[in-house]
């Protein structure tokens, strides 16, 4: 008998019951709540008269609306009257039902794919939900890891359980090792534009392979986060020493004996070696360059030192009205040099890249620098209250501010712009997060999905450029 | 949650692959704590010529007459047509809120999104995958023809045009179940509440520090 993958360890572990008609219940424990998708949850558990299934089972944050500054004033800092009441509503709602709440003020607040690996709520072989596809993120500690609407959030609350459908398993196998100014977010934009949006739709992804093994927690969990943007729900990499070294000591991680028992477990969670997976895709980390997308799916990317693609060439006519579509919306012009790309703002953070790891990237790269007078603003938002706080106890604000960078509070933000912080209409932005989809960043917003050195560098210049260039002056040519 | 059995409808054909639930339903309007009302802004980026701001009376704005839910052929469609991929991105329910709430029952593509798909059918919602040489088929059909209807039956998992062609679809039997008879999903899965018990309690032997959160 073949070997088993990761996800159908993690799979056969929860599995409270096998039903007749394919369908299974699935455990979960860890279920992590913003104030987006879980009012109309909370609701309907009142309704119906139920009450949460295992309260200790459930963390949550607002992070999707709130403010990036003047948090000192708490939720009466959130201008827009409509968020503050989705904001109140969730401290309402965990009030009400006994839920941890990080509240706006509280120095553990933060984006919720940030907060759980960082208090250690987030450990290795748990399931893991939130009404948020980027969920996917939590994978790179061996979780089963995925995002699911109300109706489910509600589900899970009542009964801890999820009725779910075993996906397939594809492995995506990153070999060698990464060049430098390569980050984890490169290989991920890679990897979607390759294997297209739709690539990993219906299966569970593990990222493996050495240039995935040497990466660090943050760099997994960039990949990870966006696997989802590559279509697959679930993405996953497998535990081994660094995955246990970042748990041990958070707040939620056990301690003393279990925390012996528990990592014995851990170190089991990877796929057999005869395992078997349902697909293979396979890529050369040396080959891979620093990405940026150019057009309105992440799937759209192309090397820095490449260009905007011509739809004359592309024979599908599908695909060639997406391009043409594309690049339309962008105000890009075919074969355009990818580094003839103007920008207005930069924006760095997000679930994707916005751990303490990619804030050092970007503050390499800046250090000393000043932005371009061309910017109307770059900004960084740091993905919690503690990366804040570490951030600052080693001065990398004071050199994002020197440089002419903003500094803000933790949260969404500009990421998808549901607080005040937005693009302008037609405004190219560098991005470090992970959708650039029409309007994501604002209504008429241009959005370019980078890694946070490779949007520092282009804070730096103005337009995208080379962050090798940046970051090895000597041997770079301009 | 409504059940739902036979459906015949106008179609409407979104000629676009990869539509993503921000196109289905901006993040301006998700900041609502309430599960309807988003009929008015479904697709609003596309369907309007400003910028859309929640509790704005959208009556007033100015229509995109490109758009093809905003041509009079088109009013009243119950069954949207759309092309792969559809519902990508976001796991926002308020997507098939959105479709739910503006009239659709039925979505037809070659392929959607899995998080986007399942939240179709938790809304009384069915999303239908057609092989891609059929759905072109029902675009030419759609186009060509004013008031092109489709019926759907969920029992015999059929899609039947106006020439009485037939086309057999996919659903698996849990979500066809639950959508037929309108069942809700946590008191079916509350019915096993000793099985869950059962394995909580042996995996607080088995794995302990999953339990109690830390602080
Ligand atoms: S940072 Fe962006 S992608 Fe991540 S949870 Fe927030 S809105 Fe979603």
């Amino acid at each position: 008998m073949a070997g088993k993958t990761l996800y159908d360890k993690l799979w056969d572990d929860h599995l409270v019951k096998q039903r007749d008609d394919g369908s299974a219940l699935i455990y979960i424990d860890r279920h992590l709540l913003h104030e987006v998708t879980s009012p109309q949850a909370f609701e309907g558990l009142r309704l119906a008269g139920r009450k949460p299934w295992r309260i200790d089972a459930n963390l949550a944050t607002p992070d999707h609306n709130v403010p990036t500054t003047d948090r000192d004033k708490g939720i009466d800092g959130i201008v827009d009257p409509v968020s503050r009441t989705q904001v109140e509503t969730l401290g309402k709602n965990c009030d009400e039902f006994g839920i941890l709440e990080f509240k706006i003020k509280d120095k553990r607040q933060g984006i919720v794919h940030v907060i759980g690996p960082e208090q250690g709520a987030t450990l290795p072989g748990m399931t893991i939900v939130c009404g948020d596809s980027h969920t996917s993120t939590h994978g790179a500690f061996g979780c089963l890891a995925h995002g699911i609407g109300t109706s489910e959030v509600e589900h899970v609350l009542a009964t801890q359980c999820l009725v779910q459908q075993k996906m397939k398993n594809m492995l995506v196998k990153v070999n060698g090792q990464l060049g430098e100014g390569v980050t984890g977010k490169d290989v991920v934009l890679a990897i979607i534009g390759k294997i297209g949006t739709a690539g990993g739709t219906g299966y569970a992804i593990e990222f493996g392979g050495e240039a995935i093994q040497n990466l660090s927690m943050e760099g997994r969990m960039t990949i990870c986060n966006m696997a989802i943007e590559a279509g697959a729900r679930v993405g996953m990499v497998a535990v081994d020493g660094t995955t246990i070294d970042y748990v041990k000591g958070r707040p939620f991680a056990p301690k003393g004996e279990t925390w012996d028992a528990a990592v014995k477990y851990w170190r089991t969670l990877h796929s057999d070696l005869d395992a078997q997976f349902d697909k293979v895709v396979e890529f050369d980390g040396s080959e891979i360059l620093p990405q940026v997308s150019w057009g309105t799916s992440p799937e759209m990317v192309a090397d820095i030192t490449g260009a905007v693609p011509d739809p004359a060439k592309e024979e599908d006519p599908i695909k060639r009205e997406g391009i043409e579509r594309a690049l339309k919306y962008m105000g890009l012009k075919p074969n355009q040099a990818i580094t003839d790309i103007k920008l207005d703002r930069v924006f760095i953070g997000s679930c994707t890249n916005s751990r303490i790891e990619d804030l050092r990237e970007a503050a390499a790269v800046v250090k000393g620098r000043k932005v371009a007078d061309s910017l109307k603003q770059a900004m960084v938002v740091p993905g919690s209250g503690l990366v804040k706080e570490q951030a600052e106890a080693e001065g990398l604000d004071r050199i994002f501010v020197e440089a002419g960078l903003e500094w803000r509070d933790p949260g969404c933000s500009m990421c998808l712009a549901m607080n005040a912080d937005k693009l302008g209409q037609g405004e190219h932005c560098a991005s470090t997060s992970n959708r650039n989809f029409e309007g994501r960043q604002g209504f008429g917003g241009r959005t370019h999905l980078v890694s946070p050195a490779m949007a520092a560098a282009a804070a730096v210049a103005g337009h995208f450029v080379d962050v090798r260039e940046l970051l090895n002056p000597a041997t770079g040519e301009n | 949650m409504r059940a739902f059995t036979q459906h015949q409808g106008l179609v409407a054909p979104m000629d676009r692959s990869n539509v993503d639930t921000d196109m289905i339903i901006p993040k301006q309007f998700l900041k609502s704590i309430k599960r309807t009302g988003f009929g008015p802004n479904l697709f609003d980026e596309l369907r309007y010529l400003d910028e859309g701001k929640p509790d704005q009376d959208s009556s007033q704005r100015p229509l995109n007459p490109d758009f093809v839910l905003n041509q009079p052929r088109y009013q009243g469609a119950s069954i949207l047509l759309a092309r792969s991929n559809f519902g990508c991105g976001s796991s926002r329910e308020h997507a098939p809120w959105a479709l739910d709430d503006y009239g659709f029952r039925v979505i037809i593509a070659p392929s959607f999104a899995d998080i986007f798909y399942n939240n179709c059918f938790k809304n009384g919602l069915l999303p239908i995958v057609l092989e891609e040489k059929i759905v072109d088929q029902l675009f030419r059909e759609a186009e060509a023809e004013e008031g092109y209807q489709l019926s759907v039956d969920l029992d015999a998992k059929t899609v039947t045009t106006p020439s009485g062609e037939s086309f057999s679809f996919d659903v698996d039997d849990f979500r066809r179940h639950c959508l037929l008879n309108g069942l809700d999903d946590i008191g079916v899965t509350l019915e096993d509440a000793e099985l869950i018990k059962a394995y909580e309690d042996q995996r607080r032997q088995t794995a302990p520090w999953l339990f109690g959160a830390g602080q």
